[in-house]
């Protein structure tokens, strides 16, 4: 029994942040049409830009709680201006080409990216530990957990119902959703798509470089880390169906729990497990979980 | 292709030509050009696969099937040969290929593309798991023989890999040239366009996907298996994602218009590589990947493009059949 509860509080655990990441993959995906292979590398940025506000502050005896809150508006700040920056830059000029050559652009991102974090930040790890403290030591069913891990769950939470909220009963997210669904009409009705693409891609990045931040207190920062969070968050949204905010959730929480319960039951088979299931859900159902079948071209 | 106007066997004398000629080439090239060709083989396996209309992102899958299954072999039973190397891994890779094409040849665009992955990433894990075949640190295994002769000389050694890799990668791609202009390359062609309309027709769509995905593979195996000679080292990196990767890096610089172009692309890729790794050491990833976002910008064809647009505007306005996009 005991073992079970650990699985589940580690795997949701690990699904917390895992869905914030694939969150911002799902919804750039959903409106923009590109599967962002660069996401890692955002989640990777927000990591180390969250490791230096971190390590300044507690430099400046600032106490960890100011250190924790510059943290998150520092990577916000940053992260949605380079989104901004490089969907306005760089992806705007390779719009309308095949899906297969924007995976290659954003492949080409990514390498860039790996190399200006490796310049700015050098190959040695990283520690970012100041605000691990600032929950406590958290004692449950006879388990004990550190606060700060227990608080990423209500935290990811939240942010998952503010996108459904927001996509959903805004008139913002109904725009957004206008443009997911046929972006033609929807310039035809006067949205302006441009704006759209920009902002979706910016929070995209946001999203990311915020799951980075708030993990960051939680490992060791360096190179490789950014194509490890990407290859979780694509099984994740590919078991949950491509641009779908429910099946990511749901996608998450699989991918979590099984990590966790190969983890504790069979340590050798980790990575395999992910990409099993992942394999799995595609044999069955190829558009994912949570995806309404679309019209067949002939 | 229609550009070229002979028969593409014509092309065996350039290759030959190509492998006499790492006499004259330094050390340093040998190995640059052993890894190009190597590499080109993948990529045309994945030019092969897109005339179907789907892009393979897990060709690190065969490449590493190819890898390990060569260097069981070689441990095994003492299987030195490079020529008898090359052909258990296209066989590994080939038959791996044939085993998974029925599975995924359902499957189009990004769905091929995440599957194809996914089932690379599982081998990987797999392979970092797995203790008998040395987990993450792979394992070594001896130089490679040709016909008998051992190599005791480092160069000689280097230019026979040289030789057998750019002759094998040569007969390739004459075979798929071959391939391109006969009718089923244009069955493949028409698959893309529409596979619904073909199999009305009364073909199966699916056995021609898996007919490319399984010659894809086979290439892949080839091709993994001259990586181990050439490195005498195999770890599960030949399985991960950013592997295969640099193989679709490749086929889209060529673009899918010419086989020719496969090996530009695949030797320019190496050069940029390696003299960004000697005056650059930093930030090598950096520069290919600013290379890679100006050729997507400047040449949306790939450099197949330069030669292969022109020597069809030259011929015949009409588009053909054998021709690509």
């Amino acid at each position: 029994m005991n073992l079970f509860l650990t699985i589940v509080l580690d795997g949701l655990i690990e699904a917390s942040w895992l869905f914030v990441v694939a969150l911002g993959l799902t919804l750039v995906f959903g409106v923009l049409k590109i599967l962002n292979i660069a996401h890692g590398s955002f989640y990777a940025l927000g990591a180390y830009i969250a490791a230096t506000v971190v390590t300044a502050s507690a430099a400046h005896h600032l106490p960890p709680v100011a250190g924790f809150v510059a943290m998150l508006l520092t990577v916000a700040f940053v992260a949605g201006a380079v989104g901004v920056l490089l969907e306005r830059g760089v992806l705007k000029m390779f719009y309308g080409r095949d899906e297969v050559v924007l995976l290659l652009v954003t492949y080409a991102v990514f390498l860039i990216l790996e190399d200006v974090t490796k310049l700015v930040w050098g190959v040695n790890p990283i520690y970012a530990t100041q605000p691990y403290e600032l929950f406590g030591n958290v004692a449950f069913a006879g388990l004990y957990y550190v606060g700060y891990d227990l608080m990423l769950i209500p935290a990811s939470a939240a942010i998952g119902f503010a996108v459904w909220f927001g996509l959903n009963r805004t008139i913002l997210g109904k725009i957004v959703l206008a443009v997911i669904h046929n972006e033609e009409i929807s310039v035809s009705m006067g949205v302006r798509v441009n704006r759209v693409y920009a902002a979706a891609f910016g929070f995209g990045v946001l999203l990311a470089a915020t799951a980075g931040a708030l993990t960051a207190p939680k490992i060791s920062m360096q190179p490789g880390l950014s194509s490890d969070v990407i290859i979780l968050s694509f099984a994740i949204v590919v078991i949950g169906g491509l641009g779908s905010v429910e099946g990511a959730a749901v996608g998450a929480i699989l991918v979590g729990l099984a990590r966790a319960a190969s983890v504790h039951l069979m340590p050798q088979a980790e990575l395999f497990v992910i990409y099993l299931i992942m394999a799995a859900v595609l044999m069955i159902r190829p558009e994912g979980l949570f995806k309404r079948d679309t019209a067949r071209r002939i | 292709m229609r550009q070229w106007r002979f028969h593409p066997l014509v092309m065996v004398l350039p290759v030959i030509a190509a492998a006499l000629a790492g006499r004259l080439l330094p050390t340093w090239t040998l190995s640059l050009a052993t890894v190009a060709a190597s590499n080109a083989l993948v990529a045309l396996g994945i030019v092969v696969l897109a005339r179907t209309g789907n892009v393979s992102f897990g060709q690190g899958l065969f490449f590493a099937a190819g890898g390990y299954g060569v260097a069981l072999v070689a441990n095994a039973w003492g299987v030195t040969d490079a020529t008898l190397q090359m052909l258990i891994g296209a066989a590994c890779g080939g038959l791996l290929g044939l085993l998974i094409g029925p599975l995924i040849a359902r499957y189009s665009g990004i769905f091929f593309g995440m599957l194809t992955l996914a089932l690379s990433m599982v081998f990987y894990g797999a392979l970092v798991k797995s203790s008998a075949l040395g987990g993450s640190d792979g394992f070594n295994v001896g130089r490679p023989t040709l016909f008998g002769i051992v190599f005791v000389d480092p160069r000689e050694a280097d230019f026979m890999l040289y030789a057998v890799s750019v002759v094998t990668t040569g007969l390739a791609g004459i075979v798929a040239a071959i391939l391109f202009r006969s009718e089923f390359g244009l069955v493949s062609l028409a698959v893309r366009e529409n596979n619904l309309r073909v199999e009305y027709l009364g073909l199966s769509a699916n056995r021609v996907i898996v007919a490319n995905f399984a010659i894809a593979a086979a290439f892949a195996g080839a091709s993994g298996a001259f990586a181990l000679m050439a490195q005498r080292h195999i770890d599960p990196q030949f399985a991960y994602w950013t592997t295969s990767g640099e193989f679709v890096f490749i086929a889209v610089l060529a673009g899918y218009q010419s086989v020719m172009a496969v090996y530009v692309a695949s030797l320019a890729l190496e050069l940029v590589r390696s003299f960004s790794n000697l005056y650059l050491p930093n930030t090598w990833q950096l520069v290919l990947g600013l290379f890679l976002l100006a050729v997507i910008l400047f040449l949306p064809r790939g450099i197949g493009s330069l030669w292969a647009g022109r020597a069809r505007k030259r011929a015949d306005p009409v588009p053909d059949g054998g021709g690509a996009p």
